[in-house]
């Protein structure tokens, strides 16, 4: 790839970033639908806890997992499942015709979305820790962005991996992606520590990027204690490898099925 | 005649291809092209004439490396399609008929810029282009307007723009104008020959409307069930028939079966349309001389039709169609 092949895709990518941004900004009631909304499901985990007199730092854990949640969604259904509907639109053909790299689309759908929903989770986070009182402190706010960087690149990994199915099947994909909703939600802890499910469930789900991420998190956030999975650095060192081979397989991906939708004459196939 | 030019030492044609066949096996096999021999020089508007299902959009999405061809080969400007796509992909663009691709919550202008991009074009020639082409197609009023607010005809307008907005040496046209009315139809028409004169560039058009194919198309070739049955220029095509008489007549009738007038001795070729709000069917015939005249004025009114008007005409692409096909293009 030479520096002009490079640029297009680095305008490829900013141009569908842009999509997402003026989006987000164009159509306000997300402020209701992504802020308030979510705050509805976590008080009901936020009351579970205090009538059981649970500790604090585990009401942290909720709200900050009641906000993370949206960047699963995010991925599933905005990044992975993204490319059913710009198939359907007729979009997805367009981007194929073009010279880029899919993976510059994809990484524009990042982008735009992790900016877009890092601005909705802050806010959940933010206006649910006021709600519910509870405090946190920032042991190292290098070490939490870092973090979050690396949860961020193998979770958005893991979705362009899911797209990558969508260049050969339609309604399937889609309702794969249904199908990983709760199981995942559930596996990654966002409204317990991942550690209560055992050591064994705890390191498969630990596959899924944000159940370290999420666990990091809350140790930055709320200090290291007993509900804490793996000691940071190694959850940290976990999750750089996760990225890579996330975004490696997901390249992978996305070459071998575009192959194949040619190959099949499914490749901008609608309604199926 | 097809000739063999795929050396790039030699003078190499925008798009060719040998042989190209396509068969899709979902859900049961379907030969959708084969065969197909096509030598497009770079400057020429060529027309691809067919049916639903003939095979058209079929072989736009292989030279477009959208789809693999199952045998045969193609090439763009000498590239083959199956391994350069990349290089392919710089140098082409495609405009469908009916799209309904970018974003309702971008802008008009903002659509535009959005899709040269993926071209690596430089803001400031992006919106530049942007400008000028929706001047061109009447759209410089909309810049502003949000797509989800354009009308059909408007979005078929931008999908035409957009196809433009990377400046691409050939381009795929396939039905560009379905969906459009009268006057935007001809203003498409209008730029797309010039664009073609002026800046030497090849399109492939498919389309309904032979009308279109033939005002705009320097060659034409027809295609019905996945094989070109005829590719030349639209005046040696027409010439094909040139010693046979054609007659339109309209009648005013509520009876629809006319199998009768088409085994009529004489009538070699024969396709009929109906106008439901008129009341009105068009019957367009190709005789092989006027003895077949008295006995279809005799059917019609035996019939207890009205004869509304009858016309010798010229032969055009429509008639030419009906001979290699069997059938119109709206039957």
């Amino acid at each position: 790839m030479n520096w002009q092949d490079l640029e297009t895709n680095f305008r490829a990518a900013l141009a569908r970033a842009y999509v997402r941004v003026v989006g987000a900004n164009r159509e306000l009631s997300w402020i209701l639908f992504d802020i308030f909304l979510p705050i509805i499901s976590v008080a009901a985990y936020v009351y579970i806890y205090r009538s059981l007199n649970a500790r604090q730092e585990l009401i942290g854990y909720v709200i900050l997992g009641g906000a993370m949640v949206a960047f699963w969604y995010n991925v599933l259904w905005s990044m992975a499942s993204q490319f059913y509907w710009e198939k359907e639109t007729g979009n997805l053909e367009l981007f194929l015709v073009a010279p880029i790299s899919r993976m510059s689309i994809l990484a524009g759908m990042a982008i735009g979305g992790i900016y877009t929903t890092m601005i909705r989770a802050g806010a959940a986070f933010i206006v649910g820790s006021w709600i519910f009182a509870v405090p946190f402190h920032v042991s190292s706010w290098w070490l939490l962005i870092l973090i979050f960087i690396l949860t961020m690149t193998s979770l958005y990994g893991l979705g362009m991996m899911g797209s990558s199915l969508y260049f050969l099947y339609g309604r399937e994909a889609w309702h794969t992606s249904s199908l990983f909703q709760e199981p995942v939600t559930l596996l990654s802890g966002f409204y317990f520590p991942v550690k209560s499910l055992g050591f064994y469930v705890s390191a498969f789900a630990s596959l899924i990027p944000i159940t370290l991420g999420l666990d990091g998190m809350r140790q930055i956030m709320y200090g290291t204690s007993f509900f804490s999975f793996l000691p940071l650095s190694a959850e940290m060192i976990i999750l750089a490898v996760l990225s890579v081979f996330f975004i490696m397989l997901a390249r992978r991906a996305l070459n071998v099925m575009e192959r194949l939708g040619r190959r099949e004459g499914r490749l901008t196939l609608r309604w199926q | 005649m097809y000739i063999q030019i795929k050396n790039l030492s030699d003078v190499t044609a925008a798009i060719s291809t040998e042989k190209l066949g396509r068969i899709f096996k979902i859900p049961r096999e379907i030969i959708a092209l084969q065969e197909v021999d096509l030598e497009i020089p770079q400057g020429e508007l060529f027309g691809l004439l067919g049916p639903n299902g003939a095979g058209k959009t079929t072989l736009i999405k292989i030279l477009c490396t959208l789809f693999l061809p199952t045998s045969g080969k193609a090439w763009i400007k000498g590239m083959d399609v199956t391994r350069e796509e990349n290089q392919i992909r710089r140098i082409i663009n495609m405009v469908s008929g009916g799209e309904t691709s970018g974003y309702g919550i971008l802008t008009v202008r903002e659509t535009l810029w959005l899709f040269a991009q993926l071209y690596g074009v430089s803001n400031r020639i992006a919106f530049q282009r942007a400008d000028e082409i929706m001047k061109i197609v009447g759209l410089e009023d909309f810049a502003g307007v949000k797509v989800h607010k354009l009308s059909s005809g408007m979005r078929q307008k931008l999908n035409f723009a957009r196809g433009f907005m990377n400046d691409p040496e050939i381009i795929f046209l396939d039905e560009p104008t379905l969906g459009l009315d009268v006057n935007a139809s001809r203003d498409l028409r209008r730029f797309i020959k010039e664009w073609v004169k002026r800046e030497g560039k090849t399109v492939l058009l498919t389309t309904h409307y032979m009308m279109e194919a033939d005002e705009l198309c320097d060659r034409v070739a027809i295609i019905n069930r996945g094989k070109i049955l005829s590719c030349d220029y639209p005046a040696n095509l027409k010439k094909m028939i040139k010693h046979e008489s054609i007659f339109e007549l309209e009648l005013r009738s509520s009876r629809n079966e006319w199998e009768e007038m088409k085994n009529l001795e004489g009538v070699k070729k024969f396709s009929f349309s109906h106008d439901e709000e008129k009341g009105i069917l068009s019957f367009r015939f190709l005789l092989a001389n006027d003895f077949p005249l008295d006995k279809i004025f005799l059917i019609a009114s035996r019939n207890g039709s009205h004869i509304v008007s009858v016309r010798k005409s010229e032969p055009n692409l429509e008639d030419v169609f009906v001979e290699l096909v069997g059938r119109g293009l709206s039957d």
